[in-house]
């Protein structure tokens, strides 16, 4: 058995929506190119992703919506049709061969699922992944089909595991929540910036599964200018605690870098740090829980020069137990800075300081904190998980 | 949003002679916390609240056998007869001014003398959610303007030509009242073009708010 696999190929560009669009996998080869001039990532520990297939990503969609997806790969979906399926957006513009662009990046988790599940590699990590808006039905916020979820469904179909999805995005993983909101044998957590601002909205700490599986959905939203400290708490108390609770057999990160500070989309006021210690975490948890079963994937992370490539290039590192310090390969930064629209970061450490203080800082924490204590009441309380639904009181 | 459009049209009633331990039973049953009382030709005539049946039950403390008998008294006992309601067409909003001027939470739909529906302080609120966009993926931003009229259209038609869909907006009063502040819930995963656009035309936005060196 291996101890980890790359899940790696250059078509991954092919999920290109447009030259301007911020989600941008050109971030993928950026961290391959920055594994590979370490001399860390060797040809055998990489592997092709497959595509998925369509009864694959039925798990999941909609065979309505997986077609409107194919028609429009060729262009052929009306625009009126195309937007019910939240095609041919702002957010998803619809792209040439889109249906196999996207079933790459699915097909890629599953490649990464039997390598673990099948005890081929200890851990395994698929940077094109990571999609968690993608809906049964819909696209949504950059992403068209949802990897992660048709992953989850597919390990509990093939290996008949329990799964805790873990999703420290800075945007809500919202597509993966509502999938298995109902279902007991799959627990999501999700750290976020508060969607009183930032899409989707949700994500809310009251949002904790429905039927059967109430108790097994987590959110804690941060707010605005949260800094690593607090990050950082709140990731590894919550994890720890939800991770003995659940008792999982297989961990899925979803490794979303655009809480750092200089992410256009998102305000939260992270720097490096937390993406150097939230792999480390995961990893320690895999290891005390599912005898190291790890698939990590991708997702968010808009400052694809300065940030995304430190970032995911500290997930593999983790796995190869390797923490690096000081200076960035010379070689990379000399290949990439001519074409990088600003100056690249040198180092793995972020420029001190990288902001100025922020005057909320300790309300910020106290108000995070507290949201951590209700997420993690139900289980800290140690009851049995009444089915009481305050939503639906009627007259 | 008028009230036929979010009021419960299967509502669960009691006569007059119905005792309060079936009342009792009929809220744990329903889940609910409100029964209307009608008479025999379906007129309305009071309604109970699962508080006036805690104020008539007996305490828990006191346990004695005679105690009991009070639970088979009849509703129309502890009913209450002048009962507020709405019509079907009334607006959401009227529904959401009388629970908050009468402290209530509950209003029976009345057509003429004849119950068609039920309308509770959740149903509004959940209408409310829906205003806001809130249940619907979105981003939010804030733009403050003068309080004069025009703003909101020049404003918005920045999103049409960044072809990005309104969700929702809101008209918010500025503490200074030459000023408004528009919020607006937008679908989009990526409002920085739009919000360069308005910031561009001169706008002030409130939100999202940029911390130095960001860029």
């Amino acid at each position: 058995m291996k101890e980890q696999v790359f899940i790696y190929s250059h078509s991954f560009q092919s999920y290109k929506f447009h030259q301007e669009h911020p989600f941008n996998q050109l971030r993928v080869e950026l961290t391959y190119d920055l594994l590979k001039s370490m001399n860390i990532l060797s040809d055998e520990e990489i592997v092709s992703p497959r595509l998925a297939t369509d009864d694959e990503l039925a798990l999941i969609h909609d065979r309505k919506y997986i077609d409107a997806v194919k028609r429009a790969s060729e262009g052929k979906l009306s625009e009126e049709e195309a937007y019910n399926f939240g095609l041919g957006t702002e957010d998803t513009p619809i792209f040439p061969n889109m249906h196999e662009a996207s079933s790459l990046l699915v097909g890629g988790t599953l490649t990464a699922v039997d390598y673990v599940m099948s005890n081929k590699a200890l851990h395994a990590l698929n940077l094109g992944g990571g999609l968690h808006h993608g809906f049964k039905g819909k696209a949504s916020g950059f992403c068209i089909y949802n990897d992660s979820a048709v992953a989850i469904k597919y390990i509990q179909k093939k290996y008949d595991a329990r799964v805790l999805y873990v999703d420290t995005d800075a945007h809500h993983g919202d597509g993966v929540q509502w999938a298995f909101y109902d279902d007991p044998t799959v627990c999501t957590l999700s750290i976020h910036e508060t969607g009183r601002y930032l899409f989707p909205g949700t994500g809310n700490v009251t949002e904790r599964g429905h039927g059967k599986g109430y108790g097994y959905s987590f959110n804690i939203p941060i707010d605005a200018f949260t800094e690593d400290e607090s990050f950082l708490n709140i990731y590894r108390k919550s994890l720890q605690e939800i991770a003995e609770f659940f008792q999982p057999d297989v961990i899925i990160t979803q490794n979303g870098a655009d809480a750092h500070f200089l992410d256009p989309l998102t305000h939260l006021c992270s720097t490096i740090k937390i993406y150097e210690e939230i792999p480390k975490i995961a990893h320690e948890i895999a290891h005390t829980y599912c005898e190291g079963r790890w698939i990590a994937v991708g997702g968010g992370g808009y400052d694809i020069w300065r940030i995304v490539p430190r970032a995911w290039a500290h997930i593999w590192l983790t796995m190869k137990q390797h923490t690096p310090k000081g200076s960035l390969p010379q070689q990379w930064l000399e290949k990439w800075q001519p074409k990088s629209p600003v100056k690249l970061i040198p180092n793995w450490e972020d420029p001190i300081p990288l902001y100025e203080p922020i005057p909320r800082k300790k309300e910020i924490e106290e108000k995070n904190d507290m949201t951590l204590q209700k997420a993690l009441h139900i289980i800290r309380e140690n009851r049995p998980f009444n089915n009481h639904n305050q939503a639906t009181e009627s007259s | 949003m008028i009230i036929e459009k979010i009021m419960k049209k299967e509502v669960v009633t009691l006569t007059h002679k119905d005792t309060i331990a079936t009342a009792i039973k009929t809220m744990r049953h329903h889940g609910i916390r409100h029964i209307p009382i009608i008479s025999n030709n379906n007129e309305l005539i009071g309604i109970v609240s699962d508080r006036d049946l805690r104020e008539a039950s007996p305490s828990t403390l006191v346990l004695e056998q005679k105690e009991h008998s009070l639970f088979k008294k009849p509703i129309k006992d502890i009913m209450t007869t002048d009962v507020i309601t709405v019509h079907p067409l009334d607006f959401v909003e009227d529904a959401a001014s009388i629970f908050f001027e009468h402290r209530i939470s509950c209003l029976p739909v009345m057509r003429g003398q004849k119950l068609v529906g039920i309308v509770t302080e959740a149903d509004v609120l959940y209408t409310y959610v829906q205003l806001t966009g809130a249940d619907q993926p979105s981003s939010r931003i804030e733009v403050r303007v003068p309080n004069r009229s025009g703003m909101l259209s020049e404003v918005s038609a920045l999103f049409h030509e960044k072809h990005v869909n309104i969700s929702s907006v809101f008209v918010y009063p500025d503490l200074d009242d030459h000023y408004k502040i528009l919020v607006f819930r937008v679908q989009t995963m990526n409002p920085m073009n739009v919000v360069e656009t308005i910031k561009n035309r001169g706008y002030e936005i409130l939100w999202p708010h940029q911390l130095e060196n960001r860029k």
